[in-house]
């Protein structure tokens, strides 16, 4: 730790020499909308926010925030379900939505190189007309940036088969926070020694920021064959994914909805979704034609045996567009039956989804507060949605407290935290129960060696005592983002 | 060098904790990442007895054991259920374990289709230089907690920390596999041909060329359920506009497994050294050229992006001409490197934040080998 002491006063005016005054913010309601990001519970506001244009610019302002010892937070989107972009109330935003250049776009070799504030669809989009798209589909991907994407980790519907960010990014070039630029991988899909732009992946801001990314592209899917079925209940809607994952099928997406989320969605979305059931289970298979086809032959086998109480097929692109709108707008459905919700991902060992699911409906019941469950059943990972309403004095603290419970139940259960969201500083409080301190050492040490300022996105995934004169963020009593009222962003 | 053994964690802390310069080898399948160059000061750490499978779960699509756990073992006990990992780690039937895999970073051809090694790894633990055990990542299939230490073990030879316990996800293998052997008459064409396959949506299991003295040999390996296979193959070969009256090979069932169990531990290989060289499929035309003109024997996996160099004259040779490429390289195989000291060869980037990262996890540099 240095004993230089921040100087933000000097910062901001060395700023102005690098970046017009016009895309320096400092006004308050100019600060507003950076106060927090899709997590809205927690607010900070930054002493500034810088829109930067150039690679060069944000390696200058990475290299005087070093120099003033000042913290900055990287920003694309602001959709960060676990706080992920909350600003440092003594330290400054680098916005990064305007640092959107698509650097390469190589069909041949299957890649992209882009900047952190391409949006993680329009990769796909860009790839469309070559037959080709970028595989992680998380929900706000219509909005949310490369950049966040790299530094969460983001996943999507499709991990199981596809993996999440990480498996997908090939090389990053970054400015690390002390305004070194490295370059960490490569274009090949292989490379010789630690693989440090999978490390740098999922590292929540605390490495720096990255400046350019090459994506693996794939062909894109020949067929989809999907099914959707109805149970009575949502221990049978499990039970019939573990017999699909016994059978030898690899699908891209399992989903499960249970009857409230079922409901939200169908008076939401109108997605003919079967009104009496208790658990809802989308299958998507999806590859080359002739073997999806033989696949989905057997698939319905075991979908017919599994005791679904309805079981219907995607005639078509249009039916199969219905049961995923269904699916993809359940989350801001969910959103519409309380003011306030809260959403975590924790993972549980697939074969005990179920017993995961009975404990959350106990738990719902003891705390007197709805959960909705919408899940990637395919990889254990869970959304629990917790309805509350914020307006009611404790109602905040009695729902984080059920999460905490929900989060503490899938770490005994073997599994994580966390599957995509990330830790950020919601979680934060819960890395000692998921690793040994010994482990979150380590992580604070290599923390420490890359930013011994502990400049980057500070406060971060790691616990409060590994922050040097760190502040944890106030919780505070918020409604939903307004992109999320506005149902352009969910939280899922 | 001196040489120690660790058949317990214990013991590998021990070690840790009271010597420096130390270099794992459990299977010693990759020579030249067990080997210190010459004149160095190390010390041999034999892993081999570090070996068996804690936890198999064929349901959840993991498995966990212990890093010096050999390869063939861990496959055979997958095969029992249908399941496989899908990367298949190059030497196996040579007793390749699966902590050198990890640290060496291998994997083999059919890495193409879902990804190598570094896509299926969920977990591990390890010594790191102060002695301390770590554990990072985790064992179930989807996780995004903390930072990714599985990743950075990847490919980092030893030089972060010993493995002593990996965490994997193996999917269902496929129930038949048949190969294609097509002829062209240049690499050039053999290289048009698998990038029309690999922007293609066909699923397929591996992808590798094989430049030949009058052309090159395309090797499609595909997958799946037995009964539409022909019918997979002959959309292949229809989109390549191969007539298939003109097919050299289809290889079915035991021959299509031996023909990629030589190809995964390198029976094609003859030469004093083996290297693995990262590409992609628009430097195979510049590189070959330059190989061959050396005697060298390349063979290129994985649509490209994977080649492995079958190399007769020095190593400093070779990491010139890779150096000139901008390509890296990892000699695996090779009794003596001579001048050069690292096994690691051509163009390295990252090293700043490598160095970080060493400080942090390997203050007293207790491990062989600078990053």
């Amino acid at each position: 730790m240095s004993n230089q002491k921040t100087d933000p006063d000097g910062l901001l005016s060395a700023l102005a020499q690098v970046v017009p005054a016009s895309r320096i913010l400092q006004k308050s309601v100019q600060l507003a909308p950076y106060e927090s990001d899709a997590l809205t519970a927690f607010r900070a506001r930054p002493i500034g926010v810088v829109l930067a244009e150039t690679q060069e610019e944000v390696i200058e302002i990475v290299r005087l925030c070093h120099q003033y010892n000042v913290p900055f937070v990287a920003r694309g989107s602001g959709t960060s379900l676990s706080g992920g972009s909350l600003p440092i109330a003594e330290g400054i935003v680098i916005a990064l939505n305007r640092l959107n250049r698509v650097i390469r776009l190589d069909p041949d070799e299957r890649i992209a190189v882009v900047e952190p504030g391409v949006v993680n669809l329009d990769v796909s989009k860009m790839a469309t007309p070559h037959n080709l798209y970028y595989a992680p589909d998380p929900s706000s991907q219509l909005i949310c940036t490369i950049g966040g994407n790299v530094a969460f980790n983001s996943g999507g519907a499709h991990c199981l088969k596809y993996g999440m960010t990480a498996n997908h990014v090939l090389g990053i070039k970054a400015v690390l926070p002390d305004g070194e630029v490295v370059q960490l991988g490569g274009d090949s899909l292989e490379g010789v020694g630690p693989d440090l732009s999978g490390f740098f992946v999922g590292s929540e801001g605390l490495f720096g920021i990255a400046l350019e990314v090459t994506l693996r592209l794939l062909p894109k899917p020949e067929r989809y064959c999907t099914v959707l079925a109805a149970y009575d209940s949502l221990k049978a809607a499990g039970d019939a994914v573990a017999q699909v994952v016994a059978s030898s099928l690899l699908p891209g997406a399992m989903e499960i909805m249970d009857a409230l989320a079922i409901k939200a969605a169908e008076a939401s979305v109108d997605a003919g979704y079967p009104q009496d059931a208790a658990a809802l289970l989308i299958v998507e298979l999806e590859g080359e034609r002739v073997q999806v086809e033989a696949e989905f032959d057997h698939l319905l086998k075991v979908i017919h045996a599994s005791g679904a109480t309805e079981v219907r097929e995607a005639a078509d692109d249009e039916e199969r567009a219905r049961i995923w709108k269904g699916r993809k707008g359940a989350f801001s459905a969910v959103g519409r039956l309380s003011p306030d919700y809260i959403v975590q991902d924790g993972v549980v060992p697939r074969g005990r989804l179920g017993e995961a699911l009975e404990t959350i409906e106990r738990l719902s019941k003891n705390y007197g507060l709805r959960v909705a469950n919408v899940f990637h059943a395919g990889d254990g990972n869970l959304h629990p949605l917790i309805l509350y309403d914020g307006r009611e004095a404790g109602a905040l603290h009695k729902a984080e407290e059920l999460a905490g419970e929900i989060l503490q139940l899938c770490i005994e259960l073997g599994g994580s935290i966390t599957g995509e969201h990330g830790v950020g500083v919601e979680k934060r409080a819960y890395m000692p129960d998921m690793f040994e301190q010994i482990d979150l050492d380590v992580m604070g040490k290599i923390q420490r060696s890359i930013d011994p300022l502990s400049l980057a996105n500070r406060g971060k995934m790691l616990p409060p005592e590994y922050i040097p004169e760190g502040e944890a963020p106030a919780l505070m009593m918020h409604g939903a983002h307004p992109l999320e009222k506005a149902g352009i962003i969910s939280r899922e | 060098m001196e040489q120690i053994t660790a058949a317990t964690v214990r013991e590998i802390q021990e070690a840790v904790r009271t010597h420096s310069g130390l270099l794992p080898k459990a299977g010693g399948t990759k020579n030249t990442l067990s080997t210190s160059a010459n004149g160095t000061q190390s010390t041999l750490l034999n892993l081999s007895e570090l070996s068996s499978i804690i936890d198999y779960q064929p349901d959840e699509y993991t498995f966990t054991a212990l890093a010096a756990t050999k390869v063939i073992e861990v496959e055979a006990a997958l095969a029992k259920n249908e399941q496989y990992l899908p990367f298949e780690p190059p030497l196996a039937q040579r007793g390749a374990t699966l902590g050198g895999t990890v640290a060496a970073g291998l994997s083999g051809s059919a890495r193409y289709r879902y990804g190598g090694v570094r896509d299926f790894l969920l977990g591990l633990r390890f010594v790191d230089g102060n002695g301390e055990l770590i554990t990072g990542g985790g064992k179930v299939v989807k996780n995004a907690a903390g930072f990714d230490l599985p990743k950075l073990m990847v490919g980092s030879l030893g030089r972060f920390g010993i493995l002593t316990e990996v965490t994997f996800k193996v999917f269902p293998a496929p129930r038949t596999f048949i190969t294609l052997l097509l002829r062209y008459d240049s690499l050039a064409a053999g290289v048009d041909a698998v990038r029309k396959l690999t922007v293609a949506p066909y699923d397929i299991e591996a992808l590798d060329l094989l430049p030949l003295d009058d052309g090159a040999q395309v090797e499609i390996r595909l997958g799946g359920i037995d009964k539409v296979l022909p019918e997979r193959a002959d959309r292949i070969l229809q989109h390549l506009a191969v007539d298939p009256a003109q097919v050299g090979l289809r290889l079915h069932g035991n021959n299509d497994a031996n023909h990629w169990q030589s190809v995964r531990n390198f029976e094609w290989a003859r030469d004093e050294y083996l290297v693995k060289v990262p590409t992609t499929p628009a430097k195979i035309a510049a590189l070959n050229e330059k190989l061959v003109a050396y005697s060298g024997t390349p063979r290129y996996c994985v649509g490209g992006n994977l080649t492995w160099v079958a190399w007769p004259n020095e190593i400093a040779i070779l990491h010139q001409l890779l150096s000139d490429a901008g390509l890296p390289g990892l000699v695996i195989i090779g009794d003596n490197l001579g001048t050069v000291t690292d096994p690691m060869i051509g163009v390295r980037t990252g090293q700043y934040f490598a160095q970080r990262i060493k400080a942090a996890l390997d203050p007293n540099e207790r491990f062989y080998g600078g990053i």
